[in-house]
């Protein structure tokens, strides 16, 4: 058992208990309009000013289907390597909350518009493995309660009403809180490829219900507690550990696992009881009146696949087994598809200048993007579309390391003034004088007034002291302001100190 | 000038046409008539003020040439259809001050076609009654009355208002809904004929829901030819109603020609009831007869899955309406109720409470029950499945004949708060009418005799879904032979 699979055991006094671990998530989907109504779907505005009469539940309205909503969630599917089902129904979910207009959710219930599919997640320690997906459907999203806007009454905004989710839901195939943050990671940089979900959970894009459960090895599942809402991996995370840990305690004093919806707090760092099976709602499903069955044909499943841009686990393997990059460079690039864009931008670029072949430069342009590039961005707080240094500037920066221009350690000065004034590495090389010092008989001069003028090193290191070489180095570095180039000065001291 | 009250929407069109009168002075007779009618309750609110307005423009499309059919034609409106600035109540103390911002896809085509609103007429709270007497303004009293006892009688329902303003000669045609029977029903009791269309052909956007899957917009008019010029302007396909079908509207009108021959009519066994008024038995043998002197074949048929469709009716409409009706919680418009220190919870109940009549509760309860988990199977889904059986009855009965007669209603109008209290003996009201509702085909009640206290009532026509062309035709031969031209004593201008 790897070290990842080994932090999903607890070790409890009567010996040891294994996570079981599903996740319900909730992704909105990217589209114009919301799921039955033509309403606009951005975040933020003022409250209610993307409500429409419909999404209000106004007397005598009816839903209609917003077809791009169908096509992204039948996309998500596709991706997923998922069964399409071209017969699916609408349902409704009732209930009665306050920014619930209709009085309930248009959802799917038994014929969802997506059957079962599977991902493949990858662990720190490289290993991968399989989560089965049981479904995906579609759904409305409620309003929002505000209940801190006044001391007396909740507001409520329904500009997040009737808003399109797909309902992504797993198979209890996690054992540990990093395989189930690897799979929302996974899912997400899927979503976020194929552009039917911005994946941000900050704005509640993308949020999960978190189903945990804990059994002795091998032994049959176990009572599951389902958390409801969590909106960040980290939290996700958190909220496992948390409740596994707490279900453990109940058992090992004895104790029953009570069938519960559960709140994580990420504040206080545990989850409490919203309500117990009991007080479950009796949500009273039935095939929405108002609407047709769902039904579409293949040539909208195939119009859908050919949109389909490829798919991270794809392209993964394509820069490891055409351009020879390690796992671990590839799945940094391919976690965000518009990493792996900009490599590719980049490598091509630097193609062309350099008239080298790509698989002579891949690791090169790899190792800067993911090392200097995705540092200096971090530390700026900026995505890559945000990079004030774009792909064919990045290339011409490594081209001028490439031909010797300038020295690796030139180029870490010259990217942060590229990121800082937008401009091109090798303008700022020419404006402050960076180039690199490669001529021969420039770099001898200096060399030979470097031995004459430390005849006392030279000695010592004649004597044994291999360790001065660096000293040498040094003084030439120092006498040419930095810009020596560093194999070639190498060069030269070797061959008049080891003369 | 004759009685402008009196006329056909036909004879009103035509009349307008060659400028024997004018919309105004049409429009003016039929508010006359209306305010000397308050008493029988038919509106909830009048809009003459309106009616005026809109009759003026409407004279000047008369005078340009762009005038339709239903240009300068008053009607009533059902309560239920949302009317843009004009409050909509679906007859219930919910929604008694609401205003919709929007015009129902029906009325506005209407309006499109120049009619004149004259208001907004009285029904059974949220369409949830067989008389009438549900809605929280009030019973309608139906303008025919047994003379010798003079007791007010209800008008069927829950179109109920509409029907008796067209039976009263307050307007020249309306509009209702039917679910279970609210258009056909009323129009057996009021002597007037109503038309309930292919489920899909008359849009629901902006009509309040009752049960999704069985409302059934339609007209209530004085003849069969009014039915057909009315359809004609209320159906087409609307994109804002999923339910709703892309199919080509016919002219209804050129159907009417009164000759049946090579059709066939069946008359179904099952249709014969146990204790059924002898009166009702002959007027369906009469009208048989009468079909086959315009030429067509009479047939006897079977329905077999008929006894079915009212308990499972009572099954599908109140869990539709439960779920329909969920959004009446006074959060955002309608009614609210807070009592002091209340809670969300505490806002629902009361709310719901105080703005929910009896019946309406009654079916939220029933409707709530048979959804709820281990109950769906045995009611819902069983019930959807009867619904199945009775439209595969009507499917292979179609084979064979091109429309069904049968009945419209098992009872003439009956008096006030007679039935109030057995929800059973109400709902039996329905039971000819149910069939036509849960396969979505259509039908139309068309006035064919009086009992013998002289009082209205209808026979029904039904045919094949989407033929409203062949309901239409059969419907005409009957008004022809049945050749009704009685009237209810005017004892309300006493």
């Amino acid at each position: 058992m790897n070290e990842a699979n080994r932090s999903g055991i607890i070790q409890g006094a009567t010996g040891e208990w294994e996570m079981v671990i599903g996740l319900e998530v909730h992704a909105q989907v990217k589209s114009n309009a919301k799921l039955f109504s033509g309403a606009a779907t951005e975040f933020g505005g003022e409250p209610n000013n993307h409500v429409s009469l419909v999404d209000a539940a106004m007397p005598g309205m009816l839903p209609v289907i917003n077809r791009e909503c169908v096509r992204q969630a039948v996309r998500t599917g596709l991706a997923i390597g998922a069964k399409i089902n071209k017969f699916s129904i609408f349902d409704r979910k009732n209930y009665f909350y306050a920014d619930l207009p209709q009085g309930y959710q248009i959802s799917q219930f038994k014929q969802p518009v997506v059957g079962e599919g599977c991902l493949t997640i990858e662990l720190k320690d490289g290993s991968t493995k399989e989560i089965g997906i049981e479904r995906l459907h579609l759904e409305q999203d409620a309003g929002k309660s505000l209940h801190d806007q006044h001391p007396d009454l909740t507001y409520v905004d329904l500009n997040r009403s009737g808003v399109a989710l797909m309902e992504i839901v797993s198979m209890p195939d996690m054992r540990t809180p990093e395989e189930a943050g690897a799979y929302v990671r996974k899912l997400r940089t899927i979503l976020r490829y194929i552009g039917s979900c911005d994946g941000n959970m900050e704005e509640g894009s993308m949020r999960a219900d978190v189903n945990v459960s804990v059994r002795r090895a091998g032994a049959e599942l176990g009572t599951r507690c389902e958390i409801k809402n969590v909106n960040s991996i980290r939290f996700i995370m958190q909220a496992i550990r948390y409740e596994a840990q707490r279900q453990v305690d109940i058992l090992e004093d004895g104790g029953t696992i009570e069938q519960q919806t559960r709140l994580y707090d990420p504040g206080k760092g545990e989850t409490r009881a919203m309500r117990s099976k009991e007080e479950a709602h009796d949500y009273r499903y039935f095939p929405d009146p108002d609407l047709l069955p769902l039904e579409f044909d293949d040539d909208f499943i195939n119009e859908a696949r050919e949109s389909l841009p490829e798919l991270p686990d794809v392209r993964k393997a394509r820069l490891e087994e055409t351009l020879g990059l390690n796992a671990y460079n590839a799945s940094l690039l391919v976690a965000e598809k518009e990493n792996a864009d900009y490599y590719e931008a980049l490598l091509s670029a630097f193609e062309g200048l350099t008239g080298k072949p790509a698989t002579e430069l891949a690791t090169t342009a790899a190792n800067w993007v993911t090392g200097d590039f995705f540092g200096l961005l971090n530390k700026a707080g900026k995505s890559v579309s945000e990079s004030p240094v774009g792909p064919e500037a990045g290339a011409g920066l490594l081209a001028l390391v490439a031909d010797g221009t300038i020295s690796g350690r030139t180029a870490k000065d010259v990217f942060e003034i590229m990121f800082e004034t937008g401009k091109a590495a090798d303008v700022i090389v020419d404006e402050q004088g960076l180039k690199q010092v490669s001529d021969q008989g420039e770099l001898e001069a200096i060399i030979a007034r470097i031995i004459a003028d430390n005849p006392g090193q030279v000695e010592q290191y004649k004597g044994g002291k291999d360790k001065l070489f660096g000293f040498f180095v040094g003084q030439v570095m120092k006498a040419t302001g930095g810009k020596a180039n560093p194999k070639l000065v190498n060069e030269l001291l070797r061959g008049t100190l080891d003369k | 000038m004759s009685d402008l009250t009196k006329l056909t929407i036909a004879q009103a069109r035509d009349g307008l046409k060659t400028r024997d009168f004018t919309s105004l002075e049409l429009t003016e007779a039929n508010i006359r008539a209306a305010e000397a009618a308050t008493e029988l309750n038919i509106y909830i609110t009048e809009t003459y003020d309106l009616a005026l307005q809109q009759a003026k423009l409407a004279d000047d499309r008369l005078a340009d040439g762009s005038a339709a059919d239903l240009t300068g034609i008053p009607l009533a409106i059902k309560d239920l259809f949302c009317t843009k600035g004009i409050k909509t109540t679906a007859g219930s103390h919910m929604l008694d001050e609401f205003i919709p911002t929007y015009e129902s896809t029906v009325t506005a085509n209407l309006f499109r076609d120049g009619a004149i609103l004259l208001g907004k007429t009285n029904m059974d709270e949220f369409a949830m009654g067989s008389s009438n007497e549900t809605s929280f303004f009030g019973p309608v009293i139906n303008p025919w009355r047994v003379e010798k006892e003079g007791k007010n009688l209800v008008p069927g329902g829950s179109s109920g208002g509409s029907a008796a303003a067209v039976a009263a000669r307050t307007a020249l045609g309306a509009i209702g809904t039917d679910t279970g029977g609210s258009i056909r029903q009323p129009g057996s009791l009021t002597g007037t004929v109503g038309l309930k269309p292919s489920y899909g052909r008359c849009s629901r956007w902006g009509v309040i829901a009752f049960a999704s899957s069985l409302d059934h917009p339609g007209p209530i008019t004085r003849t069969v030819r009014d039915a057909a010029i009315m359809l004609s302007s209320m159906a087409s396909y609307d994109e804002k109603d999923s339910t709703s079908v892309e199919r080509k509207v016919p002219d209804y009108e050129a159907e009417l020609t009164g000759d049946l021959k090579g059709m066939t009519i069946g008359v179904p066994r099952e249709y014969r009831l146990e204790g059924m008024a002898d009166e009702i038995e002959k007027l369906w043998s009469a009208g048989a007869d009468w079909l086959r002197d315009a030429g067509a074949t009479i047939k006897d048929i079977s329905l077999p899955h008929t006894k079915y469709a009212l308990p499972a009716y009572y099954i599908v409409a109140p869990a539709e309406a439960s779920s329909n009706l969920a959004r009446y919680d006074g959060v955002r418009y309608g009614l609210r109720e807070m009592p002091q220190g209340g809670d969300l919870d505490a806002m629902y109940e009361a709310t719901r409470a105080a703005g929910f009549g009896a019946e309406t509760r009654r079916r939220l309860i029933i409707g709530t029950y048979v959804l709820s988990a281990g109950y769906y199977d045995a009611y819902y889904l069983k019930a959807q499945r009867v619904r199945q059986r009775i439209a595969e009855d009507f499917n292979s009965a179609f084979k064979d004949v091109d429309a069904i007669l049968t009945p419209t209603a098992p009872n003439a109008a009956f008096p006030i708060g007679d039935k109030m209290d057995d929800p059973i003996a109400m709902y039996l009201n329905d039971i000819f009418t149910v069939p036509a509702d849960m396969a979505g085909i259509p039908a139309i009640s068309v006035p064919a005799g009086l009992d013998n206290q002289g009082l209205p009532l209808g026979l029904q026509i039904m045919g094949p879904a989407f033929e409203e062309g062949v309901v239409l035709k059969v419907a005409y031969a009957l008004e022809k032979a049945a050749a009704f031209d009685a009237v209810p004593k005017e004892w309300w201008k006493a």
